[in-house]
């Protein structure tokens, strides 16, 4: 049998072993412990009870309905995104690179009411909307619009590095053999790319179904209609129901659980299927 | 016909036409999804003058906010270097069982909500909770105070330093070290002279994305800090507070602030992948 912990000559096993454990079980292994106990303490009849209310499904259904749209415009536009940028030179190219990161490094508060503010009825676009007959803000309009804000910049920049890493021949050999650039394109270059853009695909996708701070502002949070699921996590607390918020939490996290484990799933089978990129 | 000269069309790249579009598409998406509400921020925090703007923020609880933003940030931000650089050196530097396993638990903050993620330190640590009572007994609150607020902080940040470093430490393996250790240095003195100097642009580079999201969390914290106005109210929980009470400037004032921090941050990171692209991980490189 193969031993635990292989002898090496490095110093600082003891203390690096030592910090990370620790660390690792007093901030995220004892909580999440804590949340799952607390719902074995309430019952799984009686998770299964504060979940299965149709005000729970609307919002768990909502989230991650929304979150999945959200993340499939962030697929294609974050795709275009990278392509434009390694691959066209025009003013303002580092410009543009550098503001792909701004809805990582800006506040979830922040880019709530800035949207809020811009998509309103009487703010900027949210006016000209209304001209043509389209309310944004308070609808799921909005919820949408702020999950693509905040998985934005996933799928770009895990594309960029494959699309430089891109031997031009094979591009140039297509073109020989007789393919239009499109052809190349779909046929060729969209294949390497799809692990990397899946992979951002769902740390996009994971990032949207757990997001409150920007959605909450914007989305009205009209039960059944725009309320997202994390939204009544809190309205839970507030009420001191922590068996009831718990339920729901657990819900969320099997959620997200089950989603990344089937996009590991896809991801494993298209890099079978396309080869090793 | 051997005049007509048909323009030369390159075959491994799109037609101008096309390339145009797609650049108009990007800018004009860019523009606004991220652009406009970036404007958004300034334009309504200066609605009424830049003077009414500074006055919002100069008040006490405006000030009180700005105070406990950086004091979290300030705690959070070494233990999570310290974390990432131990989690880092524990896995690139030894070969044991359950590598992958203990890397996915690492990254696991990272696919739990932050309003999740507070739940749980609630329930952990919470008056009701086991320790949170006994804790709380003692005259050491977690939950509805500062300490909650960083274990907040420290678990949607958990990952960002030793994210970075895992791969580059990988990278540079372990012979310098190996090295460094036959010649008779100590182990500290290995970490400080071999190892430091190898991986301290991509620690700085963590750290900044650390910095980032510490300073904006509101998720996590808004469910932990019980938002007590002037005690546990950090800038985003005030911002929230403010804008749900029409102080539209005031609301605003404080967001352009965390947005010129953001900036700033931003700002940093690109000189870093300018300047010492070499030195970050792989997948940074561009």
């Amino acid at each position: 049998m193969r031993p635990l912990i292989h002898r090496s000559p490095m110093p600082g096993l003891g203390l690096s072993m030592g910090i990370t454990l620790t660390m690792l079980t007093i901030v995220v292994l004892l909580p999440i412990g804590a949340l799952l106990v607390k719902g074995a303490t309430f019952g799984p009849g009686n998770v299964w009870e504060v979940v299965n209310r149709e005000r729970v499904w609307a919002a768990l259904f909502l989230s991650f309905r929304l979150s999945l749209l959200a993340a499939l415009f962030n697929l294609v536009f974050g795709v275009l995104l990278a392509w434009v940028l390694v691959r066209y030179p025009f003013p303002g190219r580092r410009l543009l690179d550098a503001a792909v990161d701004l809805p990582f490094a800006l506040p979830t508060a922040v880019a709530g009411i800035a949207l809020t503010a811009l998509y309103a009825p009487n703010g900027l676009f949210g006016g000209l909307a209304k001209e043509v007959g389209l309310k944004i803000a308070y609808t799921q309009w909005g919820i949408f619009l702020a999950l693509v804000f905040v998985g934005l910049p996933f799928v770009t920049r895990t594309v960029q590095p494959v699309i430089e890493e891109i031997d031009r021949e094979v591009e140039e050999a297509s073109a020989t053999l007789g393919a239009t650039r499109f052809t190349t394109l779909r046929r060729i270059i969209l294949p390497m790319l799809a692990p990397a853009a899946l992979t951002g695909f769902a740390l996009s996708l994971a990032r949207a179904v757990g997001e409150y701070g920007s959605v909450i502002f914007i989305a009205g949070n009209i039960p059944l209609v725009t309320e997202i699921a994390p939204l009544l996590i809190v309205i839970q607390l507030e009420e001191f129901n922590y068996d009831a918020a718990a339920a729901i939490g657990i819900a969320m996290l099997t959620l997200s659980f089950a989603m990344l484990l089937a996009i590991n799933l896809i991801q494993i089978w298209s890099r079978r299927r396309i080869g090793h990129v | 016909m051997s005049d007509t000269t048909l323009p030369f069309r390159n075959p491994t790249s799109e037609t101008v036409l096309a390339r145009r579009s797609l650049i108009a598409l990007a800018v004009l998406g860019m523009a606004l999804l991220v652009g406009a509400p970036l404007l958004m921020v300034f334009a309504e925090a200066l609605a009424k003058g830049l003077g009414a703007a500074l006055e919002s923020l100069g008040n006490r609880d405006a000030r009180a906010a700005i105070q406990l933003t950086l004091i979290i940030t300030a705690i959070a931000l070494p233990l999570n270097a310290m974390f990432g650089i131990a989690a880092a050196w524990f896995i690139t530097k030894f070969d044991f069982r359950g590598k992958a396993f203990l890397i996915t638990l690492i990254d696991l903050p990272f696919s739990v909500s932050p309003v999740v993620a507070g739940l749980c330190i609630v329930l952990m640590f919470g008056a009701n909770s086991l320790i949170g009572g006994w804790l709380v007994a003692h005259g050491l609150p977690i939950v509805f105070a500062l300490p909650g607020i960083v274990l907040a902080t420290l678990f949607v940040t958990f990952p960002f330093v030793a994210r970075e470093l895992i791969p580059v430490m990988i990278e540079q393996g372990r012979a310098e070290e190996e090295a460094a250790l036959t010649l008779g240095a100590s182990g500290w003195r290995v970490f400080r002279t071999v190892t430091l100097p190898n991986i301290r642009w991509a620690l700085l580079y963590g750290v900044l994305l650390c910095n980032a999201r510490a300073m904006g969390e509101f998720g996590a914290v808004a469910v932990v800090s019980g938002k007590i106005r002037g005690q546990t109210a950090t800038m985003p929980i005030t911002i929230e507070m403010l804008y749900n009470e029409y102080l539209s400037v005031a609301a605003f004032s404080m967001a352009a602030l965390l947005t010129a921090l953001a900036l700033l941050t931003l700002l940093l990171k690109t000189l870093l992948e300018l300047r010492h692209a070499d030195a970050l991980a792989a997948t940074r490189r561009h």
